[in-house]
């Protein structure tokens, strides 16, 4: 363990629960959410790489709920050993998780594409900078994204 | 270099000066893909893309980049520069294409 992680073990005894309402297709808020998470972990004193690591896997997975479902509930706890995003949306589901883990692959349109989205890069770095991730998901219901950051 | 010099330097015109004008420029970044400009803008970077609405302000925050540097004369759209303003940051934009940009200002802070 660092030693400027030590700190913040004396300063969060509690958990924190935080819970954001994503709008569908509103982009003048993506990444709302992920920036005020951003900002608390900031605050704690939680290291600048993990705050990182949760900084992107977050907003990959709000933009995911803008762009491929129709908005949903982002439910976020720190507790002293990990950060817990739930990100659950009513969306169309995925229908082939294995497909849309795989670099590159998008199903994002052209008017999506043109904001600088559809790099198909959001699931894969979910994986890559969370250290667990889980997708539930059932077509026509929605998609549930649940990961976890170690603050260890 | 801090972002003063930049604006300081004329190279570029300054479409928002944000509130922070001592903050270091690392280095220059060019990406327009969010989701590699979100894993891989260094801190402190002034970010060189031809994105200009309101999710570049976004992933500039996410990822504290320094500043925003609109290349080839890209369009910064209203709700953009309205959040640049509101959150201000600075933002500059030029008509020289991607790499020019950075080199300009990779020479500029190598001077
Ligand atoms: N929450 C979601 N609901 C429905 N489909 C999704 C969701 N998240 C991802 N997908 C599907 O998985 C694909 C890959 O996602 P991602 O890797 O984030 O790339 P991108 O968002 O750039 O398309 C998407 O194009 C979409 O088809
Ligand atoms: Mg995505």
């Amino acid at each position: 363990m660092k030693m400027d992680f030590m700190g913040v073990h004396h300063i969060m005894t509690d958990r924190i629960t935080l819970n954001y309402e994503v709008s569908a297709e509103d982009f003048t808020r993506a990444g709302e959410a992920s920036s005020d998470v951003k900002k608390k972990l900031k605050q704690m004193g939680v290291e600048p790489s993990t705050i990182t690591k949760v900084a992107i896997a977050m907003y990959e997975g709000e933009i995911n709920m803008v762009i491929h479902a129709q908005g949903g509930q982002i439910n976020v706890v720190i507790s002293p050993d990990e950060v817990l995003m739930k990100l659950a949306d009513r969306g169309p589901g995925i229908n082939d998780i294995e497909k849309a883990m795989e670099a590159g692959f998008s199903t994002a349109p052209d008017n999506i594409r043109a904001l600088g989205f559809g790099a198909g890069m959001g699931l894969p770095n979910m994986k890559k900078y969370s250290d667990e991730m889980q997708i539930e998901t059932e077509i026509g219901k929605g998609t549930t994204v649940t990961m976890k950051v170690f603050l260890s | 270099m801090k972002i003063k010099d930049l604006i300081d330097a004329n190279l570029f015109t300054v479409l928002n000066q944000g509130k922070d004008v001592e903050q270091e420029i690392t280095k220059p970044f060019c990406c327009d893909l969010l989701s590699i400009c979100m894993s891989k803008t260094p801190k402190g970077a002034a970010w060189v893309t031809v994105m200009g609405n309101i999710n570049t302000l976004a992933v500039l925050s996410l990822t504290d980049a320094s500043c925003i540097i609109l290349a080839e004369n890209a369009v910064f759209d209203e709700p953009a520069l309205e959040k640049a303003k509101s959150e201000g940051i600075t933002v500059f934009r030029t008509e020289l294409p991607v790499f020019e940009s950075a080199l300009a200002v990779y020479n500029l802070r190598n001077d």
